[in-house]
C-alpha cells in the first residue's frame, strides 16, 4: 500500500487514496492540443455537451414515459408536455438536440474530410467515428418511435421493412425484429429498450474509444503539420509557451471552447425557445394509425441524403428490381464513409485547398449531399425522380471511382 | 516444461468449449425471446362475411394488424384466374393492403382501378399486381379459408394451397 500521511487539505487526501493529480496530469494538463486548429475543431466538445444535454433531459422525460402502445402518446402530450412541470423544456430540448446534434456531426465529419483527418494514422479516430454515427442514428431512429405518433408509426414500418430485403429469412427478420406481424406493442417496448438502455451503453463505450484513439496520433490542425508532441510539450513546460506549437488541453484549449460552447448554447437555447417546431413534425401529433398512411413519408432531415439513395432508383434494371437496386445502394451509401481512408489512395495529408482536385471533389460531395438532402423531402415522382436518381448516381460515382481515382493520380 | 505447456492449451481449450457452449444456448435464447409471443401468434384468425358487399366495392378490414382490401369485382374489371377468390359465385380481389415496397398503404382511386402508393409512386391494379414504379411484386395475398359466404383470413383453406401452388 501506499505511504498515507495526513493531508494538507481535501485535494491531496484524495491524491494520496486515488492518485487523482496524475490523472488529472493525464487527461487534461498533459494532453497537448496543436495551436493551429480553428472553430471547426470545436465540434467535437460541442458534440460532448450535446450528447449530455441529451442523456440529462432523457432521463427527465423517461420518468414519465409510458413504453405501452395504448399510453404512449398521451404520456408525451399530455403528461410530459402538460401536466408535468417544465416538460415541455425538456422535450423539446431533447427534440432540438437530437436534431442539431446532427447538424454537428455533420460538420464535424466533413471538417475530418476536407483536412485529411482521416488519413494516415488516424484512421481508427475515423472509424471510431463513423460507428458513433450510425449507433447515433439507430438511436435517433428508435428515440423517433417513442412518441408513438404517425410518422413514428410509418418510419418505424418502412425501416423495419428494409429487412425484408435481406436474402432468403427478410421476412420471417421482420416478424422477428417487430415481435409481432405488424409493428406494434412488442416493437415499441423493444426500441424502447434499445434507445433508453443498450444504445446509450455502446455509444458511451464508443465515445471513450473515440478519445482514446485521438490520444496517439494526436489532433490533426489547419495546415496538417507534422508535429513532434514530445519535443512541442517539453519546450511548453520549460517555459517556453509562445514558441512551443501546442498548447495543453487544459486550462488552456478549453477555455477557448467553452466560447464556442456559450456561442453554440445561445443558438440552441433560441432554437428550444422559439424555434422548436423544426424538430417536431406536424404529422406526428396524430396518434399511431396501423390502417392509415400519412400521404408523405419522410424521415427527419438528417437522414434525408440516403433516404433519397434508397428511393432513388426507381426503375428496374434488366432483372434486378428498383427494390433491391435501392436497397444496394442505401446499404452501401450506410458504409461506404467508413473506408474512406482506403478510398483515398494518396497519402498526403494536406487540407483539400493545398490539394486541386480533391478540393473540387469535396464540394462537389457537399452539393451532392444538399441536392439529395433537398429533394429526399420532395414527393418522387416526374422530374423529382429524375434529379434523386442522378444525385444518387453521383453520389456512388464520387465516392466509388473517381476519388479513387483523382487520389491515386495525386500519389504520382 | 512440456507437460504443463500442453495441460495449459487444454484448460484453454477446455474452457473455450464450455464457453462455445453455453454462448450458443444463450444465443439461441435470446433469438427466442424476440420471437412473436404465443399470444400474438394466437390472435391471428379474422372471419369475414362477405354476403353484403355490393359489385365494386371496397372493404378494409384488419388481421393480424395488417390492413387487408377485399374487392368485390363488377363487370368491368378484368378478370385474374391466378388471383382472384372466388366466393358464392361472385369475384373477389383479396390482398394484404400493404405496398410491397416498403409496406405503406396504398389508397384506391376507383375512377383509374388503381391502388396507388403516396410514398414512392408506387401502382397496383384492381387484382393488386404492380404496374407502375418500385414494387417488386403484386400484393400479397393472405391465407384464407372459404365457409360459405363467409372468409377466415389466417387458415389455409384448399383454395388458398391450390393458388400458392400455381403461382
Amino acid at each position: 500500500m501506499a505511504h498515507i500521511t495526513k493531508a494538507n487539505g481535501i485535494v491531496d487526501w484524495l491524491d494520496q487514496r486515488l492518485a487523482v493529480k496524475k490523472l488529472m496530469n493525464v487527461l487534461m494538463v498533459e494532453y497537448w492540443i496543436p495551436k493551429q486548429i480553428n472553430f471547426l475543431w470545436a465540434m467535437g466538445v460541442i458534440l460532448t455537451v450535446l450528447f449530455t444535454v441529451l442523456f440529462v433531459t432523457g432521463l427527465l422525460l423517461v420518468m414519465y414515459y409510458k413504453p405501452d402502445t395504448a399510453l404512449a402518446f398521451d404520456s408525451v402530450n399530455k403528461t410530459i408536455m402538460q401536466e408535468a412541470d417544465y416538460g415541455w423544456l425538456w422535450r423539446h430540448m431533447h427534440g432540438v438536440a437530437a436534431s442539431v446534434i446532427f447538424l454537428i456531426i455533420y460538420i464535424h465529419m466533413l471538417t475530418g474530410i476536407y483536412y485529411g483527418s482521416y488519413k494516415k494514422g488516424r484512421e481508427m479516430i475515423w472509424i471510431s467515428g463513423m460507428l458513433l454515427f450510425v449507433v447515433f442514428s439507430a438511436e435517433a431512429f428508435s428515440g423517433y418511435m417513442l412518441p408513438w405518433g404517425q410518422m413514428s408509426y410509418w418510419a418505424a414500418q418502412v425501416i423495419t421493412n428494409l429487412f425484408g430485403g435481406v436474402p432468403f429469412i427478410g421476412d420471417a427478420l421482420v416478424i422477428w425484429i417487430r415481435g409481432d406481424y405488424a409493428v406494434s406493442d412488442p416493437t415499441l417496448t423493444r426500441f424502447f429498450m434499445l434507445h433508453v438502455c443498450l444504445l446509450p451503453i455502446v455509444i458511451i463505450m464508443i465515445i471513450a474509444f473515440h478519445f482514446y484513439a485521438l490520444r496517439i496520433p494526436h489532433v490533426n490542425n489547419e495546415i496538417a503539420e507534422e508535429l513532434d508532441f514530445d519535443l512541442e510539450a517539453q519546450k511548453y513546460k520549460n517555459g517556453d509557451t509562445k514558441g512551443s506549437k501546442v498548447i495543453p488541453f487544459w486550462p488552456a484549449f478549453l477555455s477557448k471552447d467553452f466560447m464556442y460552447i456559450c456561442l453554440f448554447m445561445i443558438f440552441f437555447f433560441y432554437l428550444v425557445c422559439f424555434k422548436f417546431n423544426f424538430a417536431m413534425d406536424p404529422i406526428n401529433f396524430d396518434p399511431a394509425d396501423a390502417l392509415k398512411t400519412p400521404a408523405h413519408i419522410y424521415p427527419e432531415w438528417y437522414f434525408l441524403w440516403s433516404y433519397e439513395v434508397l428511393r432513388g432508383f426507381f426503375f428496374d434494371i434488366g432483372s434486378i428490381k428498383a427494390f433491391d437496386i435501392g436497397l444496394a445502394a442505401f446499404g452501401i451509401a450506410q458504409v461506404i464513409f467508413f473506408l474512406l481512408p482506403w478510398l483515398d489512395r494518396s497519402d498526403v495529408v494536406k487540407p483539400a485547398h493545398a490539394r486541386g482536385k480533391f478540393f473540387v471533389w469535396f464540394w462537389i460531395l457537399l452539393v451532392d449531399l444538399i441536392v439529395l438532402t433537398v429533394y429526399g423531402k420532395l414527393p418522387p415522382t416526374g422530374i423529382n425522380a429524375w434529379i434523386g436518381f442522378g444525385a444518387s448516381v453521383v453520389f456512388l460515382a464520387l465516392l466509388l471511382v473517381v476519388l479513387p481515382l483523382i487520389t491515386r493520380k495525386e500519389k504520382e | 516444461m512440456a507437460t504443463s505447456e500442453s495441460r495449459r492449451s487444454f484448460i484453454g481449450f477446455a474452457f473455450g468449449g464450455v464457453a462455445t457452449v453455453g454462448g450458443v444456448f444463450s444465443l439461441v435464447a435470446m433469438k427466442k425471446t424476440w420471437d412473436p409471443l404465443p399470444s400474438v401468434k394466437a390472435a391471428g384468425f379474422t372471419t369475414v362475411d362477405l354476403s353484403g358487399m355490393n359489385e365494386g366495392e371496397l372493404r378494409t378490414i384488419e388481421w393480424r394488424k395488417k390492413p387487408i382490401f377485399i374487392l368485390k369485382k363488377d363487370a368491368n374489371m378484368a378478370k385474374d384466374e391466378k388471383r382472384d377468390v372466388i366466393v358464392d359465385n361472385a369475384t373477389y380481389t383479396v390482398v394484404i393492403g400493404l405496398c410491397t415496397h416498403l409496406g405503406c398503404i396504398p389508397a384506391y382511386a376507383p375512377s383509374e382501378g388503381l391502388f396507388k402508393c403516396a410514398c414512392h409512386g408506387g401502382e397496383f391494379d384492381v387484382s393488386g399486381k404492380n404496374v407502375f414504379g418500385p414494387p417488386p411484386r403484386p400484393l400479397d395475398i393472405p391465407p384464407f379459408k372459404i365457409e360459405g359466404t363467409k372468409l377466415v383470413l389466417g387458415e389455409e383453406g384448399p383454395e388458398y394451397q391450390k393458388m400458392i401452388a400455381e403461382a
